[in-house]
């Protein structure tokens, strides 16, 4: 389990970003997470509430966006769900496809600030 | 007044640090002419027997070394000194995974230049390394036979990422009625495509196959010198 230094570093991450922008309040922080990133969502969401406890985040929401397994399917020369993470195929034609397009991301992708 | 929220986009990788560190490593690698090759498992796949056979092997034909996360016992160091390589164990405290930064560290006092090939052993779990570049050239997942065919299905990130998936103790394949077919079917239904090699690194069986392979792709990284 690594979840608490993962909600540990988006805590400092987020710091960061409200000082540079001259220590604006953070309302909200939204995160997008893959379903392949290796970070288990509940996890991390008790990792969150357990490491923003008694800083300037405690009231702060993590807002988390789960993103599925996207590949690139070279039968269909395009973009493709995938049947299951138990099954790399196509959903469309089936074939098998292990190039990754989504599903990898932990990123915060955007922040609601208090104006 | 009232506050309105205002969102503004910052689209940053939670692990742009380790990323950082990964790829500064992995340059370094490329520039001191060292293949890197990580390891991971679960507890008692058999890594440190594998470990121990591939670096006395390697040793015949370039000069190997290895990071080790986790040593469960004393005599897995005993075991990895018997090589003659460098070895040096990588100290994780109590975590679930190997960091960039944690490789980098201990790397301290080695001269890259001196090695060939670098096996870096993650900490034995199919959970949490997935998520953490080291600056590897190639990942390899280790399964033994004796833990079940269906590992794959339950752990897909682990096996997705990989590059290379190597059957381990082969020789205990008939005793625990191993189903190799499911096996291989299993691990390419998480990662179609992904190269697959079945061994024993107590008999030495498929050991010849899987260094061969290692060498072929670290010779086709390397820039001719
Ligand atoms: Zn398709």
């Amino acid at each position: 389990m690594h979840e608490l230094s993962i909600a540990l570093s988006i805590l400092d991450m987020v710091d960061e970003e409200a000082q540079r922008r001259g220590d604006v309040g953070i309302e909200a922080i939204h995160l997008k997470l893959g379903l392949l990133s290796g970070v288990v969502k509940e996890a991390l969401l008790s990792a969150y509430e357990l490491a923003s406890e008694q800083t300037r985040f405690a009231a702060c929401p993590l807002v988390i966006e789960d993103v599925p397994v996207s590949v690139y399917c070279s039968n269909c020369n395009a973009e493709r769900s995938i049947r299951s993470v138990q099954c790399f195929c196509c959903v469309e034609c089936g074939m098998p496809a292990s190039e990754v397009v989504h599903g990898l991301e932990l990123q915060i992708w955007a922040l609601e600030l208090a104006e | 007044m009232t506050t309105t929220p205002r969102i503004v986009e910052v689209r940053q990788n939670v692990l742009k640090h380790n990323d950082e560190v990964a790829h500064a490593l992995r340059s370094r690698f490329q520039e001191a002419g060292v293949f890197v090759v990580s390891l991971v498992s679960s507890p008692g796949s058999g890594k440190t027997t594998f470990l121990e056979r591939a670096l006395t092997m390697l040793r015949q034909q370039c000069r190997p070394a290895a990071l080790v996360g986790d040593l469960a016992t004393d005599n897995d160091a005993q075991r990895l000194a018997r090589s003659q390589t460098p070895v040096k164990q990588i100290t994780t405290g109590s975590l679930c995974h190997l960091e960039a930064a944690m490789v980098d560290r201990t790397l301290e006092g080695w001269d890259l230049k001196e090695l060939d090939i670098l096996l870096i052993e993650n900490v034995g779990n199919l959970v949490c390394p997935a998520s953490y570049d080291l600056g590897e050239d190639l990942r390899l997942v280790l399964l033994s036979v004796t833990e079940g065919e269906d590992k794959p299905l339950k752990y897909p990130t682990i096996f997705n990422s990989a590059d290379v998936a190597i059957i381990t103790k082969m020789d205990l394949a008939e005793v625990v009625e191993f189903d190799r077919a499911a096996a291989r079917a299993n691990i390419e239904a998480v990662r179609p495509g992904i190269q697959v090699f079945e061994l024993s690194a107590k008999t030495g069986q498929g050991m010849d196959e899987l260094l061969a392979y290692l060498q072929e792709k670290s010779a086709v990284r390397s820039p001719a010198s």
